[in-house]
Formats: structure tokens, C-alpha cells, sequence
């Protein structure tokens, strides 16, 4: 469903992704992983169109989204969540959400200027959708409050409804568990387990272990700006090049062998 | 009772009137600001539809409602022509190439004498604006305003003010929507600038240069961003405020501008926050 070919992208002299390529299937949930500074929001970045790649393709569902501005690549399917949060914080939950639905609101002018029904209808009906996604992620209490005063997993799971809300097809989610509890952790797994049996493909960056292999059918590891393994957990965990690039390389190869870290 | 009114009116009935047409130029700028935009050239604006509607009047006899769209459209035209490049620029930067352009359009007035009258100005516009005319106007700006502002462009203009890029990646067209914002206010502007001119017999190019700009930027910071009753606010607080310290003399300017910066000390999200007017209520 989306294919990135040999993407290359460099920041000055500095070579952040190199010959990277991925597919990411429809119907799985995917991970990227890979120690700090790998490149890996930098994938995501590119896929969104924040950023250009300088050289290879990336195809979703047979079109290419190289050039393509930011809001096109969401109305051609793929939504997104950020590592460091960026929910509209002086708004409320519900508008947060509705905002999402931008493109899918097509009340005409003069129906919009008038407040005709067929406007008060698309107003309703978008109100509903995104208490729905609210309740997805267990925010449907919480509505009217302003986003800001939400907890850091809270805000993670709105952004996670408001991305849900632009109808994608394929959903990025950019770290999504960072800084939350272990009770939060597993709750999101389930939400994000039922995401997917929605129909929605997941692609994600995680650095938490435990939460990636448990969750993810196809797992690729990026470091230095390369593609070093790419496979199932299992192959990943027992991977010495994925080992080595988590933990060093030890003079002594017991202690490499001792596993992956937790 | 009604011969008192009539005597207020005969004194104050251009102060009353100028209040519609700041509260039309504080809407115009809470426009681009409410989408996140320091754009500075409302005054500008202001002075395009001005000369435009004055000369179409004066030199081409247009009716007058046929020239308040035009007082409109012009500086909506130019809005949509300088928007294009300007608005990639943010925060101070496109402040300061409105300002610019603000200046630009002085100067051309002040140069072009054989239409604009130069630094004489322009004199004997006829007085075409009734006071029912500010009222509709006013009226219906705020109307569409309000509509807009509870539709899903209300709500784009809110998340490109809050976050550019993840409004963009809400499929929201980021680019577009501010030069919607930008070209509606300059509308907007060039409205206030119509009413004025046919209003005030005389317009010169002074009018409409950098101290405009700001009493129009102050107007809407110091109401607030936070409805469209807030400008409105602002406005009138900007206009009435050195009628209301005339017996200072000497002294009305500065404590105009102290009021004006303890307004904005302590109360940085402008008068209008209905927020803080609930909690408030809430309490007592």
C-alpha cells in the first residue's frame, strides 16, 4: 500500500537517510525502530510531505506523493501523530477532532453564510462522527474541556482521534506510547489493535520494545539512516545486526548474546 | 427628549458614525489575526477603497452602492496579487513587508497628483454616506463573520493559527486559507475606507499611512481576538477614549496611550475574553 524506493535525504553535509526502502502492506500494523537519531521521524516527514526526499519515489496505493503539499497527501489517505504532541491546545477536544474533518464538510457558501439545514446537518453529523472517535479512545467525557488540559497520554490519544478523523487509510503514528505508564501503555496497544481490525494499516516509530514486538506483524530497523533488518519479531530479536546497533558491540560476544534489551 | 437627541446627533453624529467604521477596520485585522497573521496592511487597504470609491464617484458619477462594492473589490484585487508572495513570509517578517507595501501605496498616491490630488488630497467628495449605510454594513460584516466563524473555515483559520503544520496535515489548505483571510480583510478595509470618504468630505494620503495602521492593530489587541465582539470593543474604546479626556488638554495624549498600556498589561488576551467573563460571573 505505500512504497518508499532507495529515499535519500541529507540536512547540509549531513547524509540522514540513505537508499531507504520500505513497503508497508495494507491491513498490517508496521513498525520502525532504531536508536535515537536514526532517521526515523525524518521517513515520516518525508512521507507527509514536510520534507522532500532528494532522491528515490514514495508510492501510496500507486500514486506518488513526492511534491505533493502536505494537506494533499492527507486527502489522499495517510494522517499522521507527532512525537512531540501538537494537539490545538486553546481548543476543545471536540473542535480538535472536528478540524480533522476538514475535507470531508463540504456545506456550500451560501449554505454555510445562511445557516441552511443541509450546513446545520454537516455541522451535526461531523459533531457525532468525532464524539464517536473520542469514545474510540476513551475521551468521550471530556469534550468540551480545552485540550490543553489534558494529560500528556490523554494528548497523545486525542491526537491519535483527530488524525483517525481525516478517514485515512493508512495512519502514522510517531511514538506513540512515549511517556506514558505501563497501565496506559497496554490500554493503548488494545486501542491500537482495534484500529486495526477497523480496516486501518498502521505504520509506526516506537522505541519501546516490549510494546513493538507485541504488536507489530512486520518490523524494520533503521540506523545510521539505513535499512539494517527488516522481518518479523522474531527474526528481528534474534537479528546480531539489530543486537549490535541496540547495544554496542562487546569484544566479549557473550553479552550480545544475551538478548535484546527489555 | 427628541429635540435633545437631535442636538447630540448634530454634534456627535460623525464621532457615532466613525465608530462603525473603526469597528469594520478592527474586524478587518482580526481576520488575517485570527489566522495567525501579523499582516499590517489594513490602512493601506483602507486607503485604496477610499481614493477608489471617491474618484469613481467624483470623476465617473457611479451610483453609490455600485461604489462601495467597488471600494471593496479594489483593495480585494490587490489583496489577492501582493497575498501570494507575501504571505510564505510569518510573524514580524510579514509585518514587515505590509508595512512596506503600506508605504508603497502612500507614496503612490502622494505621486500620482493628477488623479489623487498628492499631498492636497482629495477634496469635496459628496457626503453620500446615511447613517444607515454604516449600520447595514457593519451589521452584515459582523453576520458573515459570525457564520464563518462557527463553520469549517472558522475552525481552519483557528488551527493555522495554533499550528501551521498540523493543520496542513488536518488537509487543510494552509496557504489558501490565509489568503482568504488576507483578501477578506482587505475588503473589509476598503469598505471602512468608502464609508469614510463619503463621510468626511476630504481624504489625504496621511490618513492612511503607518499611525492608522497601528490605532487599527491596537484596536484589536487591545478587544481581543477572542469573538468578533472584542474588536468591536476595541474599537470603541481607541475612538471614544481621546473624546472622553478632551478636558485633560494637553495631557489627553499621554494618558491616552498609559490607559491603552496598562489595558494591554493586564489584560493580554484583550478586554473580550469570554473566557475569563465566565469564570469571573462563575464566581460572584
Amino acid at each position: 500500500m505505500l512504497e518508499l524506493q532507495s529515499i535519500s535525504r541529507q540536512f547540509g553535509g549531513l547524509k540522514v537517510l540513505h537508499d531507504v526502502s520500505l513497503q508497508v502492506p495494507q491491513g498490517s500494523i508496521f513498525g520502525l525502530i532504531g536508536p535515537n537519531g536514526a532517521g526515523k521521524t525524518t521517513v515520516f516527514n518525508l512521507i507527509t510531505g514536510l520534507l522532500a526526499p532528494h532522491s528515490g519515489s514514495i508510492h501510496f496505493g500507486g500514486q506518488s506523493l513526492v511534491g505533493l503539499p502536505p494537506h494533499r497527501i492527507t486527502q489522499a489517505g495517510i494522517a499522521r501523530t507527532f512525537q512531540n504532541i501538537r494537539v490545538f491546545k486553546e481548543m476543545s477536544l471536540l473542535d480538535n477532532v472536528v478540524v480533522g474533518m476538514h475535507r470531508h464538510m463540504n456545506a456550500s457558501w451560501p449554505a454555510t453564510l445562511l445557516a441552511l439545514p443541509s450546513f446545520r446537518e454537516g455541522e451535526r453529523r461531523a459533531r457525532e462522527r468525532a464524539r464517536e472517535l473520542l469514545g474510540w479512545v476513551k475521551l468521550d467525557h471530556k469534550v468540551d474541556d480545552l485540550a490543553d488540559k489534558l494529560s500528556y497520554g490523554e494528548q497523545r490519544k486525542l491526537e491519535l482521534a483527530r488524525a483517525l478523523a481525516t478517514e485515512p487509510k493508512l495512519l502514522l503514528l510517531d511514538e506513540p506510547v512515549a511517556g506514558m505508564n505501563s497501565a496506559e501503555k497496554t490500554e493503548l496497544m488494545a486501542e491500537i489493535v482495534n484500529i486495526r481490525n477497523r480496516g486501518y494499516t498502521i505504520f509506526m516509530i516506537e522505541h519501546d520494545m516490549r510494546f513493538v514486538m507485541g504488536l507489530c506483524d512486520q518490523i524494520a530497523v533503521l540506523n545510521f539512516g539505513r535499512i539494517i533488518a527488516q522481518g518479523v519479531p522474531d527474526q528481528i530479536r534474534n537479528d546480531p545486526q539489530v543486537i549490535e546497533a541496540y547495544l554496542g558491540r562487546d569484544d566479549d560476544e557473550t553479552t550480545a548474546a544475551a538478548g535484546v534489551p527489555a | 427628549m427628541l429635540e435633545a437627541f437631535d442636538t447630540f446627533w448634530s454634534i456627535y453624529s460623525n464621532l457615532v458614525l466613525t465608530l462603525g467604521t473603526s469597528s469594520l477596520l478592527a474586524l478587518s485585522i482580526y481576520l488575517t489575526l485570527s489566522c495567525g497573521m501579523l499582516a499590517m496592511a489594513n490602512a493601506a487597504f483602507m486607503g485604496i477603497g477610499a481614493y477608489t470609491s471617491a474618484l469613481l464617484t467624483m470623476q465617473a458619477g457611479w451610483p453609490y452602492p455600485a461604489v462601495l462594492l467597488a471600494g471593496a473589490a479594489a483593495p480585494a484585487a490587490v489583496a489577492y496579487l501582493i497575498g501570494k508572495p507575501t504571505l510564505r513570509l510569518s510573524g514580524v517578517y510579514l509585518a514587515m513587508a505590509t508595512l512596506a507595501f503600506g508605504e508603497v501605496v502612500r507614496i503612490a498616491i502622494l505621486n500620482t497628483e493628477a488623479w489623487t490630488g498628492g499631498a492636497l488630497g482629495l477634496n469635496g467628495i459628496p457626503a453620500e454616506t446615511q447613517p444607515w449605510h454604516v449600520a447595514l454594513v457593519l451589521l452584515l460584516v459582523v453576520a458573515v463573520l459570525e457564520r464563518l466563524r462557527r463553520s469549517r473555515t472558522g475552525r481552519a483559520f483557528e488551527a493555522i493559527k495554533e499550528d501551521e503544520t498540523a493543520a496542513g496535515l488536518m488537509g487543510i489548505d494552509v496557504a489558501a486559507h490565509k489568503l482568504a483571510a488576507f483578501v477578506m480583510g482587505a475588503a473589509i478595509a476598503g469598505l471602512a475606507g468608502t464609508l469614510n470618504a463619503h463621510l468626511t468630505f476630504f481624504i489625504g494620503p496621511n490618513e492612511f499611512g503607518f499611525d492608522r495602521g497601528v490605532e487599527i492593530l491596537t484596536m484589536t489587541i487591545l478587544g481581543g481576538i477572542q469573538g468578533l465582539m472584542g474588536p468591536v470593543v476595541g474599537a470603541f474604546i481607541v475612538t471614544l477614549l481621546p473624546e472622553v479626556l478632551r478636558g485633560l488638554q494637553d495631557w489627553r495624549l499621554m494618558a491616552n496611550g498609559v490607559i491603552l498600556v496598562l489595558m494591554v498589561l493586564f489584560l493580554p488576551r484583550g478586554l473580550w475574553d469570554p473566557a475569563r467573563l465566565r469564570r469571573l460571573l462563575g464566581r460572584s
